[in-house]
């Protein structure tokens, strides 16, 4: 089959909407964005992933234009951001609080942005009742921000930022207000509404599970710099360093040296380390617990004893103490397991990171 | 909701005698000025007439004008400018020295307020009246204003306005149509306390008013000094009702923009 000639619209790269140059931001003796520098497709969901503090909500707030950074570029579609004042930008912000205007009706918040822009009645009416329809809410317009429930609060939220048809649509922390289980819901429903609309989404977290659900791409940050950007799967697969495959995901980190393209522990010695690359010197050897495989006989790579099973529903959690080590290891096995607590056994894999000691 | 309780029974004797220490000499002087004879003390019979005499009285009459007239006014000034310096303070102000420079005039003595004034006015060459009263009054007003405003803005929350900018709004427009409506009842709060500070006030006015400006306060000092007629009676029940008609109308009117 002959496929070049009608595919050429697939291949081409992914256009740059939003540039971040050189990004930094200071308060006081804190630097809140050191040196930043990120670009982020059309059409893509993008997470800026991190713990409290690290910078991710400066970022987002920097592009919105409530933050003033003290030097580099923000360049919406090779335009500068940072000469204009929030209310010129063609990008909207979901607010963390969702910020509804208690004194107006759902549909007249939602009518606001769009009466700034001076469309006619009509329009605005149209539109509005468009978007209802599209976050599903069709029959709550006439209702105040009081009378709403956290999850419609935050439909409203989004719907107000939409209807505008920003270039770029920020949301901050959009999840964090509600329960545990609407906000799996929401979660699907946010991916929904993203490819329907056709909007690139940037979402600020700190929850590295709704990043990684949610987002083609992450921003892991911490202490104001960009640790790594990647897609969830390269992050969980290839973390740059150690802060990054501690945040995502649950692993089993040793601290060691890499010499000769193998891993010695502090504690245990040489251990497997298939492919490990990098330069000789201190190192951390991450070892992700559905990569460990549990061995009856003693002639795996490590020897301990099962200290603790936990039954997940899906899988089952071994825990493993080992001698020499202050953490057990946890080993995640699928389905039932018949190893019971006390047994010896000996652990095993085949995949293993080494990572470099510090933060970027 | 507030929850009932039932404490020790004794309690309600200490209810009973705050107030009564704080309405019985209100109710007495209600219960006088329907009082026939000419006596502030003695009872002589029911009758409206100090009513009468009141609405007749020329005097009185203009100088309740006059009182209206500078509450009025002070209270527009006052909020108006309150209104704004308390925003300004809320929004773009970190010095803690010029807040409380604002609000220095709520608690600074009257009487070192009316001497600063009167020395002003003097100053300037500015001829005492009606108007001088407004102004002095707008001034301590503001300071009112700006405390209760202050405090409502405290508790707004700030990203309501960041929306308004975000979604498109200049600064102007995200004040009237976001800013105010949020600050609304502390607003109306601030008026109303403006209003009736300034309408019975003495002391500053008597220092700031022009020789033949006389105030409602200044008018009843004048006749007191002569021996309490039933006269005052009636225009102080007068006063009672109206002022509790206006805390009733403020009170419905602060629920309502609250509940809307």
């Amino acid at each position: 089959m002959t496929t070049d000639t009608w595919l050429p619209d697939v291949a081409a790269p992914p256009r740059t909407l939003l540039d971040v140059v050189d990004v930094s931001r200071r308060f006081g003796d804190v630097a809140a964005l050191d040196s930043v520098s990120l670009t982020i497709a059309e059409n893509e969901f993008f997470a800026l992933l991190g713990p409290s503090g690290c910078g991710k909500t400066t970022l987002l707030r920097s592009i919105a234009g409530f933050e003033q950074p003290d030097s580099g570029a923000i360049l919406l579609g090779g335009e500068d951001l940072l000469g204009m004042p929030p209310n010129r930008r063609p990008v909207n912000l979901m607010f963390q609080s969702y910020a509804l205007f208690p004194h107006m009706t759902v549909e007249r918040n939602i009518a606001y942005g769009l009466e700034r822009e001076g469309l006619p009645g009509v329009q605005v009416r149209r539109r509005v009742g468009e978007v209802l329809e599209t976050v599903g809410l069709p029959e709550l317009a006439k209702r105040r921000p009081k009378q709403l429930s956290g999850g419609q609060r935050q439909r409203v939220a989004l719907a107000r930022a939409i209807v505008k048809r920003p270039r770029l649509l920020l949301l901050d922390e959009p999840l964090s207000a509600l329960d545990r289980k609407v906000r799996g819901d929401m979660q699907l429903e946010l991916k929904r509404l993203q490819h329907e609309v056709g909007i690139t989404f940037v979402v600020v977290t700190h929850d590295q599970d709704e990043a990684i659900s949610m987002a083609d791409r992450i921003a892991v940050m911490a202490q104001g710099r960009v640790q790594q950007i990647a897609t969830p799967l390269d992050l969980y697969r290839r973390p740059a360093n150690l802060f990054v495959a501690d945040f995502i995901g649950t692993s089993n980190v040793l601290g060691g040296r890499l010499e000769g393209g193998s891993f010695h522990s502090d504690e245990l010695g040489a251990l497997p380390t298939a492919g490990a690359t990098g330069p000789a010197g201190p190192a951390h050897l991450v070892v992700r617990p559905e990569h460990v495989r549990l061995l009856p006989e003693p002639d795996g790579a490590v020897r301990g004893e099962v200290v603790d099973v936990q039954f997940k529903g899906g899988s089952s959690h071994v825990v493993v103490g080992v001698a020499g080590l202050a953490r057990p290891f946890l080993v995640s096995v699928s389905g039932e397991t018949t190893v019971r607590r006390g047994q010896p056994v000996s652990l095993d894999w085949s995949t293993a990171v080494v990572v470099a000691d510090e933060l970027v | 909701m507030a929850e009932t309780r039932s404490g020790p029974g004794w309690l309600w004797l200490p209810l009973l005698l705050c107030g009564a220490f704080l309405y019985v000499p209100i109710a007495v002087l209600v219960a006088m000025s329907f009082n026939d004879g000419g006596s502030a003390y003695s009872w002589d019979g029911f009758s409206l007439r100090w009513y009468g005499e009141l609405a007749g009285d020329e005097r009185l009459r203009s100088a309740l004008a006059t009182s209206l007239g500078v509450a009025a006014g002070a209270t527009v000034v006052a909020t108006v400018l309150g209104t704004l310096l308390a925003v300004g303070l809320a929004r773009h102000n970190r010095s803690k020295l010029l807040e409380a420079g604002a609000m220095a005039p709520a608690i600074l003595p009257d009487l070192l307020l009316a001497i600063g004034l009167l020395g002003f006015y003097y100053a300037i060459d500015f001829p005492k009246s009606a108007l001088t009263v407004l102004v002095a009054h707008a001034a301590f007003g503001t300071a009112f204003v700006v405390a209760v405003v202050r405090a409502r803005l405290a508790g707004m929350d700030l990203s309501e306005e960041e929306a308004s900018r975000d979604l498109g709004a200049g600064a102007v427009t995200t004040f009237f149509r976001i800013t105010v409506p949020a600050i609304a009842p502390a607003i109306v709060a601030g008026a109303l306390l403006v209003f009736t500070l300034s309408l019975d006030e003495f002391v500053i006015a008597y220092f700031t008013a022009g020789p033949t400006t006389q105030t409602l306060p200044i008018a009843i000092y004048s006749m007191v000094r002569a021996g309490i007629t039933p006269e005052i009676n009636a225009l102080a029940t007068v006063l009672v009702v109206v002022s509790i008609a206006v805390v009733v109308f403020a009170a419905r009117t602060v629920r309502t923009t609250e509940d809307s």
